[in-house]
């Protein structure tokens, strides 16, 4: 067969994901970023259109699905990687991206979330972190800071919030990353390396909600304060932050971590040096948690991804099939008269 | 060496009845329910018609010898068509005196009362709050009472094994079956071939167990305690072959059937809950027909997850009782509105809230018809027997796919625990019903997910990774047709309206109800579910003294028969009987504005005849 009687593939672009739905986010809202940046780097994932699934629950950034040019699926509230799972069991062969909250993912649907992780599902979770219930106008959510003041909580809220970085590595999530809605091209990246991971990938979005909780990411976002708070992770670097390059993590003798001046003595290389790929999740699980300590940075990019582990869809889908190998498929009437039988003459 | 066997084999009396009654009760640790339903198959087997009732508590092992550790097992079989698990026993087993307690009142006058004495000292008694003992104080004067020492004899027979005591007297449930096996004149081979597959690897097990129930029979033989044993011919059930089939085994054995005749993959999403979680069991075996079973982390991940794999292109069930099926209930509403073929199997138990775990009721139908928000209407289909439960599962599956909607399968405890003999089908005679995607687009505009079959209403199935069917699906309410998001007032109405026409139009698939017994007349009996075998038997009873009444038993719930109205009026009075407040009769007396009268029973226990054709009697003015 000649190749050259073949149509001539036409690469897919960002053109080809976007729909004639008329977006319904607010002007302004972090969320359009988040979707252009999906739209560009889906036609580079060399995987066909129609085998994209975009699975949401409810809430702002579950109107996704509707704005993606895929087969999309909007759930209901927190029960997207529930309805993901089932898709991705019958169907393995499947892109499977999950459009997501705070509210979503953490709270109503926390439960589905920890068990598809730890699960090690084959999807792509895009977590959109805004700090605060928008489609609701303006509760609180759990990743709300302690003491916030909202329409549900005029005297502050007296809730610890989640850590969902922390969340999904104590679930042992295999690939654990966070980027910004602003971060274009950082969070271009960061959706490629997810994609690029086979089991559930874990990524969470720091969302500007500029009606209700506008700025909530500010000082990790605005160009003076971000190289300051900002530790941008990667694989087999040394953790060096600050805006003159001059901070740096280094291990203490406990085990513990420390926030450290580089000069007087101190080089890069008595700094941890970032390992995404480690098969157990407390060294990542220390990272995600440093953010809450005075002077620490907040990371930013992956921090784990380790991909030694089968994805649950492939072990049920294998399982079937041990079976069969071994047993010989079916036979219905064989199982029908499965058991003690008699014969009535 | 045994001394029984020394014994010259006594010369006892032999009698041929048609039926008899029979129930086991112990404490939830003596393995009654094994005991049980060895009986049955053994029974089945030779050919007896059966219906069985395991009854038994919440708690796996309450306190042993208390009076809530109590577990029964109650069988009917007969030479003649069996339909309820019997009102009255004739031969009662008591391991206990809590179990007697529990059960002596059920046990006939001059019925065999057979007790395990070596469990009746003081101690014993208190716990089953008892202050004198039974076995002598007269109190069980108008029973055929053997005392026998369950305990002793069987660590006598098993003396030479080495086996630990406790070993030793967990074999006396199977000294007591050797006896009845005796009583019935059965083979004990069925049972010796279930204990050497069971206890494959424990040889001294197998050994113990056959033991134990081969001195049972013995001790009969050797004692002449009965004096007489009893015949029981086999039933004639139609010419074919036989298994034994509880209602959970059915529904799964149906699942599988239908996935083969759909040619779908089947799968299921579940969430342990008794009494459905025999389903997952019995699913989770049959890998080898490409069955996934998924153990979701809670009921509303176990309906969901079936969503996403309907929408991925699976035959897709998810199964649960009445507490699941509450926390399934937003979900529900989502399959409604996505238009996708789903099968729910809600298996009833007493409520509400957690209520009676173990105990039937049919309390959920109106959560079935209504408990969802909004108007999110649902087929319904009702088995009424065990082995229904196999054409229920087919049926709802078939009516799913057909009509692109989430079917409501309500059986009950009842059902999923009982058993009856099943003649198999031919599987080659049950027809396929093959599923046709969406392969193209179905307008010149591309593909529009809620463009309907003009017959059914049913919207087309695309699954992902069609080409050029890319679309959005979701809970928002959707514009007819093209499936984009629209809130207008009038197509909201329009769509409302026509997810309530597709499940209307099911009807079309629903044959009509031909009564049984009489078919016009002065009572018409009106049912669904599990009352059937009891309520034929009442029906039947009353008509052979000469009364006329008709028997409506309902399969399908929503939507009903297209003749019911008419039925209804070709009978002076319409009753109701069923084990619940009154939910058919409400929607009965709604539809129809029928005077119907209901008769219902809240005790987590199936009716009686008895109960039935009182309440007829009564009805009839006799």
């Amino acid at each position: 067969m000649s190749t050259a009687t073949l149509p001539p593939i036409t690469p897919l672009t960002k053109k080809d994901f976007q729909t004639d739905q008329e977006v319904r986010w607010c002007p302004g809202c972090g969320d359009y970023a988040i979707l252009s940046a999906v739209q560009s780097v889906f036609p580079e994932l060399g995987i066909k259109r129609e085998n994209f699934v975009v699975v949401s629950g409810i809430g702002c950034s579950s109107r996704f699905p509707y704005y993606m040019n895929t087969f999309g699926f909007h759930t209901i509230h927190g029960r997207a990687p529930a309805v993901a799972t089932g898709i991705k069991a019958i169907r393995p062969d499947l892109e499977v991206w999950v459009a997501t909250g705070d509210g979503d993912a953490l709270s109503i649907g926390g439960n589905h979330t920890i068990h598809m992780l730890r699960r090690n599902v084959g999807i792509k979770v895009l977590l959109f972190n805004n700090r605060i219930y928008g489609l609701t106008k303006g509760q609180y959510s759990p990743t709300s800071e302690f003491n916030k003041k909202t329409k549900s909580t005029p005297f502050g809220s007296v809730d610890r919030p989640f850590n969902p970085i922390s969340l999904a590595i104590g679930a042992e999530a295999t690939f654990v990353a966070r980027s910004v809605d602003v971060f274009q091209a950082h969070l271009k990246d960061t959706l490629k390396q997810a994609a690029a991971h086979k089991g559930s990938a874990f990524v969470e979005i720091l969302q500007n909600c500029n009606i209700f909780n506008d700025g909530a990411w500010f000082s990790l976002t605005e160009r003076d304060a971000r190289s300051e708070h900002v530790l941008q992770l990667e694989h087999g670097k040394p953790l060096v932050f600050g805006k003159n390059r001059d901070k740096g993590i280094r291990r203490k003798t406990d085990g513990d971590i420390e926030v450290v001046q580089l000069g007087n003595g101190i080089a890069e290389s008595d700094l941890v040096v970032h390992d995404a790929h480690h098969p157990r999740p407390s060294y990542a699980f220390l990272l995600s948690h440093m953010e809450h300590r005075p002077g620490f940075p907040t990371p930013m990019g992956v921090l784990r991804a380790w991909d030694d582990l089968p994805r649950y869809e492939d072990v049920m889908n294998q399982q079937i099939k041990d079976v069969i190998a071994k047993r010989g498929p079916g036979d219905l009437a064989k199982l029908l008269r499965a058991g003690d039988t008699w014969e009535v003459r | 060496m045994s001394t029984i066997t020394e014994v010259p084999l006594p010369k006892h009396k032999r009698e041929v009845i048609d039926q008899a009654v029979i129930r086991f009760a112990g404490d939830s640790g003596d393995g009654m329910q094994i005991t049980g339903s060895q009986f049955t198959n053994t029974v089945a087997l030779y050919g007896n018609d059966i219906a069985t009732f395991p009854d038994f508590p919440a708690e796996i092992r309450a306190p042993a010898g208390t009076l809530p550790g109590v577990s029964g097992y109650q069988l009917h079989f007969a030479s003649n068509d069996v339909y309820t698990p019997g009102d009255a026993v004739d031969v009662l087993i008591a391991m206990n005196p809590a179990a007697l307690k529990m059960n002596v009142a059920d046990l006939k006058a001059n019925g065999i009362l057979i007790v395990n004495s070596d469990a009746f000292a003081e101690n014993d008694l208190r716990k089953a709050q008892m202050t004198s003992n039974p076995l002598e104080d007269h109190s069980l004067d108008k029973y055929r009472l053997f005392s026998v020492e369950l305990e002793r004899l069987t660590k006598t027979a098993l003396e030479h094994l080495g086996l630990d005591a406790k070993s030793v007297s967990r074999c006396k449930n199977f000294f007591a079956l050797g006896m009845c096996y005796w009583l019935y004149n059965r083979s004990m081979d069925p049972t010796v071939r279930w204990i050497e597959a069971k206890f494959k690897n424990k040889p001294l097990l197998v050994e113990a167990n056959k033991l134990a129930m081969k001195a049972g029979y013995s001790y009969c033989e050797a004692t002449e305690a009965f004096q007489i044993s009893y015949e029981i011919p086999p039933a004639k059930l139609s010419p074919g072959f036989y298994r034994n089939l509880s209602g959970n085994q059915a529904l799964a054995l149906g699942f599988v059937t239908a996935s083969q005749k759909s040619g779908l993959r089947l799968f299921q999403g579940s969430y342990p809950i008794t009494p459905a979680s025999d389903i997952l069991h019995e699913l989770s075996q049959y890998k080898d027909f490409g069955v996934m079973t998924f153990q979701a982390e809670d009921e509303i991940a176990a309906i969901t997850s079936s969503i996403g794999a309907a929408y991925a292109g699976a035959l897709a069930i998810t199964t649960t009782s009445g507490p699941g099926m509450a926390l399934k209930t937003e979900a529900l509403g989502l399959a409604v509105a996505v238009e996708i073929p789903l099968v729910i199997c809600d298996i009833q138990r007493g409520g509400p809230s957690t209520g009676l775990p173990t105990k039937t009721e049919q309390a959920d139908l109106l959560q079935a018809l209504f408990g969802r928000n909004s108007e999110a209407p649902i087929p319904i289909i009702a088995p009424a027997t065990p082995s229904d439960c196999f054409w229920a599962a087919l049926e709802a599956s078939r009516i799913a796919i057909k009509y692109m909607v989430p079917v409501i399968i309500l059986s009950d405890g009842y059902l999923a625990n009982g058993a009856e003999p099943w003649r198999i089908p031919d599987v080659s005679k049950i027809p396929d019903f093959p599923v046709r995607f969406a392969t193209e687009p179905n307008s010149p505009e591309g593909y529009l997910p809620y463009k309907r079959n003009p017959d059914t209403l049913a919207r087309p199935w695309a699954v992902p990774g069609t080409p050029g069917l890319e679309h959005r699906i979701g809970g928002l309410e959707k514009q007819d047709v093209t499936g984009n998001i629209n809130y207008e007032p009038l197509n909201h109405e329009h769509m409302v309206r026509i997810r309530a026409a597709k499940v209307a139009a099911v009807v079309q698939d629903i044959p009509d109800v031909v009564p049984v017994g009489d078919a016009e007349g002065d009572l018409l009996i009106v049912a669904w579910g599990s009352t059937h075998g009891a309520i034929t038997a009442a029906m039947n009873a009353q008509r052979a003294l000469g009364r006329k009444i008709g028997h409506v038993h309902l399969r399908y719930l929503n939507p009903l028969p297209a003749n019911l109205g008419d039925v209804l009026q070709r009978y002076k009075k319409v009753l109701v009987p069923e084990l619940n407040m009154g939910q058919l009769l409400w929607v009965l007396r709604a539809k129809y504005l029928v005077d119907a009268i209901g008769l219902n029973k809240i005790q987590g226990r199936p009716f009686k005849q008895a109960e039935l054709e009182q309440k007829i009697e009564e009805v009839l003015g006799l």
